[in-house]
């Protein structure tokens, strides 16, 4: 209690060299924790946005079905079990038709996946009612990626080619009923969503479908042959590892960072021993043990950490709220790093992240204040006061 | 303790250093011992051994060899740990450079023995400015060391010597760096502690003033005892 006291009389009178060695390391602390929430963010955003309009709760494959291997597409489709038909029948559950095809914008050619899906759905948030209508040329969604690509806008009209269950090709015209605007990039790029009626009759899959979107409600199903569950972790797993090597990549930044600012602490503590050396040497004869006098050093440089904590908070609080509040807008390059951010990237500010920021730089601002200590131990009271005082 | 026995007694006291190939003796078996309320100085020009005999009375350095006692504790055989809690109850120092503490205030920098000692709040209060009332500082409690003058600074020295009653007070070239009507001003303070609360002071001076108002004078040359004479009616005292 003693040797604490001291330290905050000491940090206290210790004025404008406490004051930047706080603003270094609130800057740091900042840094750390927005970067974090950056990434938790980021992480978050485009599960939110691949759940909403991809993955659902879940989905079963067909065991043939490997979706970087447009090969297998051709043989991946089954009739739809019946316990997942009922799914289907309660809105709990939509069913996707996969196939490889290829389309001719402006008398080019383009290798693209046909996707049928009911355009009554209500599992995904596609806007799959405005291919509704049951009429030639065949009413395609497409997004903007693939508008960009393509050429096609909505309204413009190209020319669909598939090969059917049996291995005929066949074609018929198609009309862009929409652009949509998504953020979620793997139901865009290469892709036309068609309504799935029409495509199990002109690939001659009747009541065939390759996976089965669950409600995002619904995390878990019943085992069924011939299909496997891939659960939302399984297929958030690529995102994941994208977030986690993101982090590794940030992870330096902000290692860098901290040990700027544990060098200031580093570098006051030396300047400090050897400039207290005389004061060091006045407390042992005043009958303070070596032991406090390190505890008391230490605790010195610890406490810089929490001046850091508060000076981060006066400022960073506000600061951070806004943040959180307006996001971060994005580049357009930013879409080519495969993340479904849309324009904007909201940082998520957790408990956990501020909480683990702040006992990750007490201790590191410990450890790199009690190191240069140790030579308290080896000074001997007389030495000491034979010191500079000031 | 009986007021009869030594506070302080040193028997064939050696403390020698290595320098290069040689050891310099500073201490060559000195033989001394101090009572209870002695105002005494150890006296020689520098290099004597005046302030590592101090240091060595004060638990602040450890003999080579012979034996230094005080307060009937044996300093060579004491821990860290035990030098430093026999600093803290019983041993008050003033050096050369005052030493106070740069951050804290005069209450503060007084404070700080009692403090180590644990003492409540108020009575640390009441004997803090006890002690300032004595060196005729208490209007300067709030003052910052860097606005007292030298004489001032030393005065607070004194007060944080004396704050917690010790038995002995070790004065290391108290008056170096003060100028004579500040020399005197302090050395009367102490005298009168001394007469007043009986508390023993030792002095390592080579400064006439301090020499002027000792009632015991031990010379130092070489590191030894030459003379250790008592002084019944100092008059020696100069301007």
């Amino acid at each position: 209690m003693l040797v604490l006291r001291l330290a905050i009389r000491n940090l206290i009178g210790a004025g404008l060299k406490a004051w930047l060695n706080g603003i270094v390391l609130s800057i740091s602390f900042l840094a750390i924790i927005t970067t974090q929430a950056l990434l938790k963010g980021m992480y978050e955003q485009t599960a939110e946005s691949m759940i909403e309009a991809q993955l659902g709760g879940g989905q079963y494959w067909h065991n043939d079905y490997d979706p970087y291997d447009p090969l297998s597409f051709q043989g991946a489709h089954s009739e739809i079990p019946e316990a997942l038909e009922e799914m289907i029948e309660k809105d709990r559950a939509t069913a996707v038709l996969v196939i490889q095809g290829t389309i001719y914008p402006e008398g080019r050619i383009r290798p693209v996946v046909i996707k049928g899906i009911d355009p009554e759905q209500h599992v995904l948030n596609l806007p799959t009612q405005v291919i509704g209508q049951d009429s030639d040329p065949i009413p395609v969604l497409i997004g903007y990626r693939m508008s960009e690509a393509t050429g096609l806008q909505q309204g413009d009209s190209f020319t669909l080619q598939w090969r059917d269950a049996n291995g005929t090709f066949d074609a018929r015209d198609a009309k862009v009923s929409l652009v949509m605007k998504t953020s979620v990039q793997s139901i865009d790029v290469g892709q036309v969503w068609v309504p799935l009626g029409r495509l199990q009759r002109l690939a001659e899959m009747r009541g065939e479908a390759t996976m089965i979107v669950l409600h995002r409600d619904l995390t878990d199903g019943p085992q069924l042959d011939g299909w496997s569950f891939k659960s939302q972790e399984y297929l958030l797993k690529d995102v994941t590892e994208m977030v986690r090597s993101k982090s590794m990549g940030s992870l330096i930044i902000y290692v860098l960072l901290l040990c700027l600012a544990l060098l200031a602490i580093f570098d006051t503590q030396i300047f400090s021993i050897f400039r207290r050396k005389k004061e060091i040497g006045t407390l042992m004869a005043l009958g303070l043990t070596r032991g406090r006098v390190i505890k008391l050093f230490t605790l010195e440089g610890a406490m810089q950490a929490g001046l850091g904590a508060l000076i981060g908070a006066a400022y960073g609080i506000p600061l951070l709220s806004l943040f959180a509040d307006k996001g971060w807008t994005l580049l357009e390059t930013t879409d080519s790093y495969g993340f479904a951010l849309g324009e904007k990237l909201y940082p998520i500010f957790t408990v956990g992240i501020v909480a683990g920021t702040t006992i990750l730089v007490f201790i590191a601002t410990t450890i790199v204040s009690y190191l240069p200590t140790r030579q308290i131990s080896k000074l001997e009271p007389t030495e000491a006061l034979r010191g500079r005082m000031l | 303790m009986t007021s009869a026995e030594p506070l302080i007694k040193t028997k064939e006291l050696v403390k020698s250093y290595p320098m290069g190939q040689q050891r310099i003796m500073a201490l060559d078996r000195v033989d001394l011992s101090f009572k209870e309320g002695e105002f005494a100085g150890l006296v020689g020009p520098s290099g004597s051994g005046k302030t590592t005999l101090l240091n060595i009375m004060g638990s602040l350095d450890v003999p080579s060899s012979g034996s230094a006692t005080t307060m009937q504790r044996r300093i060579e055989a004491l821990t860290h740990q035990e030098a430093a809690e026999l600093r803290n109850r019983h041993i008050g120092f003033i050096f050369q450079t005052f030493n106070l503490l740069p951050v804290y205030s005069v209450f503060e920098n007084v404070e700080f023995p009692l403090l180590l000692l644990g003492c409540p709040a108020e009575e640390r209060k009441r004997a803090v400015m006890r002690s300032l009332e004595l060196v005729h500082l208490a209007d300067r409690h709030k003052s910052r060391p860097s606005q007292l003058s030298g004489g001032q600074s030393q005065r607070v020295a004194i007060a944080r010597a004396i704050v917690k009653k010790p038995a002995i007070v070790l004065a290391d070239e108290p008056t170096a760096n003060l100028d004579a009507e500040n020399s005197h001003n302090i050395l009367q303070i102490m005298e009168n502690l001394n007469r007043e609360l009986g508390t023993t002071f030792i002095f390592a001076t080579h400064d006439e003033k301090v020499i002027g108002y000792l009632r015991r004078k031990i010379s130092l040359t070489d590191g030894r005892v030459s003379r250790d004479e008592v002084i019944q009616n100092n008059t020696e005292r100069t301007g």
